[in-house]
Formats: structure tokens, C-alpha cells, sequence
């Protein structure tokens, strides 16, 4: 996928002016904010689970290398291949390798996002052959042509009538005028298009939620069915992951599973949690007769015992997109690449560089949520602030914010001259806004109050409400 | 050959600032690999067995899925042949060869095929190998006598479950699966029928998979 995070500034001005946009994504708070706490609130452990999960992950990370061979042996011992690829373009050269050893001509594909990292879709199509995708999301915007905005639900960015609209336009052989007005209608029309194309797949491709060391296992987990018979179908099975998705034991993985499904849906559990071993077994009547596992570095090794390690305990749940207001007003698409949100601004940057993806860090209120949502407990906030800090070094933030805080430093280190400042400027503020009690149009604010209102201050400083609060 | 995996391993041991570990600790991390140590479960499944029979039942109705129960396996092609002329569904099976012992032919109005599912089946039965109380999952684990396709190709999925395989949680399920040897090419825990919120986060049931699930627990096993 070709990067445009450099442009999220501009990006985000967009989505902040897409109605249509808005409408989608106002979805998300009934959805998965709500169904999210409602289900952990029914289990009084999951302090003691996230705790928990957390020491599984940086065990591992701890001994990867130990875990990735031991893995490899067990693949290998159940009769399946484990491929090395230290870059993306590596990892596309393995898949379309195994692809042309079966002649592939179409490949269905579950979810993954590894294979959006790598382009594979792209890649595939450009040496003839046809992937599709069959996560109703993925295939819905694969349809039209556009990256995923979300890592668990890819079409979030776009409404039922929309996705009408696209099947409308796609789906050319059947009845033009058909009723498509309800969800219901449109979920038949994608299974019944889907169903003829995992049997005349020569390849199923998907990710992995997780790879099982103790056994050479690779753990998909969808709602759908689609990896399912993505996997089962063909003649062939890939599954393509990064290398810290391995984790030692099925006890281990049961605990992460504990987590995952409550963070990203907030069910219970998914629907289908499927684990894969090797290839179908002599005696079995269906199943794929190979089984490849693609397992990629790139960039992540190097990431290892940097501020960024934390960031390899990611289980992909998306709970601190979906909770992000900075998200939430923008959407997936405005962060330019793969992963969006908090956990693709501290990603993205290490996977195709800062000078690219230097803006992302500083898509943040610093609120703190994204922290105290994540199952695995990764100090989002601090290492967006490591990325700030590293920008700062390298003189790569904008000119007028460094000016900013170069001026509010002065200011700050010098007490009563700042007291005196803001003593003024909050007066002030709050004579001219005294009507309405917000500004909608601010000096030196546009990029604030363009799309919204600055609420006014209430006339008096922290710091004055502070003392006044003590003395009495 | 390429040298990734030797370069990405030593990028790995760099990155931790060390060589390959030493004897002691790789044995450490062995016993580890091998010891099975539960983790924190869910204090909702410290109960005994009847109420866990309960709580399958709440979870996996909660899901969307529907349950019923038989006395005993002979009951099986009568609860099956009842529970598709409710819904109004076609009286044809493709059914697990490991159900092959039950009386079907004593339901003439049923046709059974045993064996893998085709694209053409709507109903498909089959067992399980364990069902967890935890969340209401099903256990089903692929092999000569249960073919996968069994659990995602036909519209409704019907799964016996013996009374004795409800256990509490997952972990439950892994010992009973290692206790048979290596882990078969497929274990399934499927929770409730297929769906998706991917439309404007709205839960259609149905969306690959199958659309009803349809739970039968045998009292007497
Ligand atoms: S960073 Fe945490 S909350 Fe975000 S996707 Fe990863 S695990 Fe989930």
C-alpha cells in the first residue's frame, strides 16, 4: 500500500468535512465502546488477565529467538513449511513462489493485515493472479478500491447505502433494480457471490491472531466463517504473520484469547477461534494438502530492547482506535497507511520510517484512554511522546510548534511572569467570548476552531482556582 | 537458500543484547513448553458440574444458538427430524462418520449421508469433543470421522454434545485433546452461529457460515 501518512495533516482536513464519513463512524460508540465494557464488566479478573498477558508477551519477546525455533521444529514435524522473510518484498516473493508451484490462478483470502503491510493484493494481481478477499469488510472495500480504515472492521468508514451503491456497480450480472435498502440483503448477496469462489481457489491465504510454539500452531480468529473456508477449501493454506505473534503454549494463547475477542467486539468470545497444525492428515477427507506459514520480520526484530518493544506485545484488537477521539473524528484513512490510530502512530513510524509517518505521533490529545484500554497494557501515550522526542532531535516538527514551546518554556520557567500572562489571556478570553461561552473562530486557533468550537475559559487561571480552593 | 532466518535471528539476539541463551535457561523455557500450567481463569467457572451444564446453556443461548436435549443417543434422529420441521428445513443430513452407530433409519423421513460436506448440504450433524461452560464454545476437533467442512459449509450446523463433555473452561478441552497425541490438523471452537457487524456495525447472523447452530445434549452420556 502506498504511504500518504505525511499528508495526515490534510488527510484529516478531509474526513473533518466528509458528512457521510461522520455518519459511519458515529457507529463506533454504541458498538464496540459499549459492548466492550458491558462484557468486561461482567469479569472481575480482567485486571489480573491483563497483567497476565502482558508477562506472556514480554517472556517471549524476551526469548524469541528460542520460540520462533522451537515453533519452526513443530510446523516442520507435523508436516508443514515455515518461510523466513526478513522485508515485505521477501515475504511477497515466498507467497507468489508457493502460488506458482500450484499454478495458481485465483487465491481467496481471509483477513490479515500483514498481508496489507506487504501489498500483497497489489502484487499478486500485477504477476496475474486474482485475489479475493472474503471478510465481508475486506471485500467490500476491495471492491471499491480502498485501503481498510479500521484493522478489525475494514468498511467501518462507510454506510449500508454505500456499500449498496458499490454492489450495485460491482455485481453487474444480476437484477439492477433488486432490493438492497436492507443489511440483511446485503450480507446474502456477498455470501452467495463469495460462496463459488473459495471452491475455485487454488490458494487460501490468511494471517494469524497468534502462532503456538509448544505445538507449530497458527490460531485465526473471525466471526464470519470466511478464514474458515478460506483455509479449508483450497489446495493450499498460507498463513502469513510477524514474528511476534508467536507465543509459547496453547495455555498461553487461551489467556490471550481471553483478552482479545472483549477488547475488539466486546464478545465474550469470537465466533470461530480455529487452530491450524500442519496439513490435512493422511486419513482426513478434507483440508488443504499443503501448508505454508510465512513469517515476517520486517523492521519488528530491530525494534527489540528499543523504547518501542512494548509496542510487539500488540494483539491487534483495535480497543485503542476505537476509544481514540482523534479516530474517532478522522477515521482510519487519514493516517495514510496500514495501521491507523494509536497503535498504528507508534507502528507506523517503525515499519516505513519517521520521515514519513512523522505526523502520526502527534495525532493525539495525549488523553491517556488508549493506555488504559489496551489488553496488553502498552504505554501508547509515552511512546508517541518517544517518537516527539526523536522528531524534535531531528528538527522534523513544524517550525511554528517549535517556536511554541520554545516560548512557553521561557515562559513556564519564569513563574510570576507566567502567572501574570495568564492571569491576562484567560481574562481576556472570557470578556470576549462572554455571550456564547466558546469561540468558533480564534487567532493563531484556525486549525482548532475550523472544525470545532473552542470552549471559553471562565475567567480566572489554574492556578488562581487553585489557591483560592486551598485557602478556604 | 536464503540466510533470512539465520539474519533475523541474530537480528533478534543483537536487538536483546545477547548471544543464543545458555543451557540452563533454555531448559528452563523447555519445562515451560512442556508443563501445561494453567494461567487466571474465570471465577464463573468454579462451580460444579450440573451448574456448569447451566451456564454452557445460558452462554451458548446468549449467542444466538439453540438448545435442546435428548435422553439418550437413540433419541438423536427423532430430536433432529423434530427440530428441522420446526424450522422448516429440507430432511436431508450430512452427517459425521462418527455418528454412524445411531439408529437413523428408524426416521425414514430422514436422509443421511456420512462424510465431508459438499457446497449443495444444508444441514449437517456432528459431535464434539468438548463444550466449555466459560463462554458457551463448542470443541471440535478434525480427523477421519469428523471432517471440517461439516462445521462451516451447510446452513445449520446440528452438534451432539454428551452431558459429560461440558466442562468449564477451555484449558478443559486442551488436556482431553493432548491426552489422544499431537494436535489434529484442525481444532474448531466455534461459538455461536457465523455473523458479522462489518455493515455498519449492525450483527447479521449468517454471513459465511452457518446460520443457525443447534446444540443437543445427551443427558444420559
Ligand atoms: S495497542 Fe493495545 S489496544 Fe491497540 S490494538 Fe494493540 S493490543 Fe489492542
Amino acid at each position: 500500500m502506498h504511504a500518504t501518512s505525511h499528508a495526515f495533516v490534510a488527510n484529516s482536513k478531509n474526513s473533518l468535512n466528509d458528512a457521510t464519513l461522520r455518519k459511519a463512524l458515529g457507529n463506533m460508540r454504541g458498538g464496540f465502546v459499549n459492548k466492550r465494557a458491558a462484557t468486561i464488566a461482567k469479569v472481575p479478573e480482567w485486571e489480573a488477565l491483563r497483567d497476565t498477558g502482558r508477562a506472556i508477551k514480554d517472556h517471549t519477546l524476551a526469548h524469541l529467538d528460542f520460540y520462533l525455533e522451537a515453533y519452526e521444529a513443530k510446523v516442520t514435524a507435523s508436516g508443514g513449511v515455515v518461510h523466513w522473510a526478513r522485508t515485505a518484498e521477501e515475504a511477497r516473493q515466498i507467497v507468489l513462489g508457493i502460488c506458482r508451484t500450484v499454478d495458481a490462478k485465483t487465491v481467496t483470502k481471509g483477513k490479515s493485515m500483514i498481508a496489507e503491510e506487504i501489498g500483497l493484493n497489489d502484487f499478486l494481481e500485477q504477476k496475474g493472479i486474482t485475489p479475493i478477499e472474503t471478510d465481508l469488510g475486506e471485500y467490500i472495500i476491495q471492491l471499491r478500491q480502498e485501503p481498510p480504515s479500521h484493522i478489525i472492521a475494514p468498511a467501518i468508514h462507510l454506510t449500508a447505502e454505500q456499500v449498496a451503491e458499490t454492489f450495485r456497480k460491482s455485481h453487474t450480472h444480476l437484477v439492477p433494480d433488486r432490493p438492497l435498502g436492507e443489511h440483511r440483503q446485503l450480507v446474502e448477496e456477498a455470501r452467495t457471490e463469495l460462496r463459488a469462489k473459495y471452491f475455485a481457489a487454488d490458494v487460501g491465504i490468511t494471517g494469524a491472531n497468534f502462532l503456538i510454539a509448544e505445538t507449530g500452531t497458527s490460531v485465526i480468529v473471525t466471526n464470519e466463517g470466511n478464514g474458515d473456508l478460506t483455509q479449508l477449501l483450497p489446495k493450499v493454506h498460507i498463513a502469513i504473520a510477524s514474528l511476534e505473534k508467536i507465543v509459547p503454549t496453547l495455555e498461553d494463547a487461551t489467556t490471550l484469547l481471553r483478552l482479545l475477542a472483549r477488547s475488539a467486539t466486546g464478545q465474550e468470545f469470537s465466533a470461530y477461534t480455529t487452530f491450524s497444525t500442519g496439513p490435512r492428515r493422511a486419513e482426513d477427507p478434507d483440508g488443504p494438502e499443503q501448508y505454508h506459514v510465512v513469517l515476517l520480520d520486517n523492521g519488528r526484530s530491530g525494534m527489540l530492547g528499543s523504547e518501542f518493544q512494548d509496542m510487539l506485545r500488540c494483539i491487534r484488537c483495535s480497543a485503542c482506535m476505537n476509544h481514540c477521539p482523534v479516530y474517532s473524528a478522522v477515521g482510519g484513512h487519514a493516517y495514510g497507511w496500514v495501521y491507523p490510530g494509536p497503535m498504528g502512530a507508534v507502528l507506523t513510524p517503525t515499519l516505513i520510517g519517521v520521515d514519513e509517518a512523522g505526523h502520526l505521533p502527534n495525532a493525539s490529545t495525549f488523553c491517556g484512554k488508549c493506555e488504559q484500554v489496551c489488553p496488553m497494557k502498552i504505554p501508547l501515550p509515552k511512546m508517541m511522546r518517544h517518537w516527539r522526542e526523536r522528531q524534535a532531535e531531528a528538527k522534523l516538527s513544524p517550525k511554528a510548534m517549535r517556536w511554541g514551546i520554545g516560548a512557553w518554556a521561557f515562559m513556564a520557567t519564569r513563574p510570576r511572569l507566567y502567572r501574570l500572562f495568564t492571569r491576562a489571556v484567560a481574562f481576556g478570553l472570557s470578556l470576549a467570548a462572554r455571550k456564547k461561552g466558546r469561540f468558533t473562530s480564534l487567532p493563531l486557533a484556525g486549525g482548532w476552531t475550523r472544525v470545532r468550537d473552542m470552549p471559553a475559559p471562565q475567567g480566572q487561571t489554574f492556578q488562581a482556582l487553585y489557591a483560592k480552593r486551598r485557602s478556604r | 537458500m536464503s540466510t533470512a532466518r539465520a539474519d533475523i535471528l541474530d537480528s533478534i539476539r543483537r536487538s536483546l543484547g545477547r548471544e543464543g541463551l545458555d543451557a540452563a535457561t533454555e531448559a528452563g523455557l523447555r519445562q515451560r513448553l512442556t508443563a501445561h500450567r494453567r494461567q487466571i481463569g474465570l471465577a464463573r467457572t468454579e462451580k460444579d458440574h450440573a451448574e456448569l451444564v447451566t451456564l454452557f446453556e445460558d452462554m451458548a443461548t446468549a449467542l444466538a444458538a439453540t438448545v435442546a436435549h435428548i435422553p439418550n443417543s437413540a433419541a438423536l434422529p427423532g430430536a433432529v427430524a423434530t427440530y428441522l420441521a420446526e424450522q422448516n428445513l429440507p430432511a436431508h443430513l450430512v452427517v459425521a462418520p462418527a455418528l454412524q452407530n445411531i439408529p437413523w433409519a428408524e426416521r425414514p423421513t430422514l436422509t443421511v449421508r456420512f462424510g465431508k460436506a459438499v457446497n449443495e448440504d444444508l444441514v449437517s450433524v456432528t459431535p464434539v469433543i468438548g463444550a466449555v461452560a466459560e463462554t458457551g464454545t463448542l470443541v471440535l476437533t478434525s480427523g477421519p470421522d469428523s471432517p471440517t467442512s461439516l462445521n462451516f459449509l451447510p446452513d445449520t450446523h446440528i452438534v451432539m454434545v454428551n452431558r459429560s463433555q461440558i466442562t468449564g473452561r477451555y484449558e478443559d478441552v486442551w488436556d482431553k485433546i493432548r491426552d489422544q497425541g499431537a494436535l489434529p490438523r484442525t481444532v474448531n471452537m466455534i461459538s455461536g452461529p457465523s455473523r458479522t457487524g462489518d455493515i455498519e456495525q449492525t450483527i447479521q447472523l449468517g454471513a459465511h457460515g452457518p446460520r443457525r447452530l443447534h446444540i443437543l445434549i445427551l443427558d444420559e452420556a
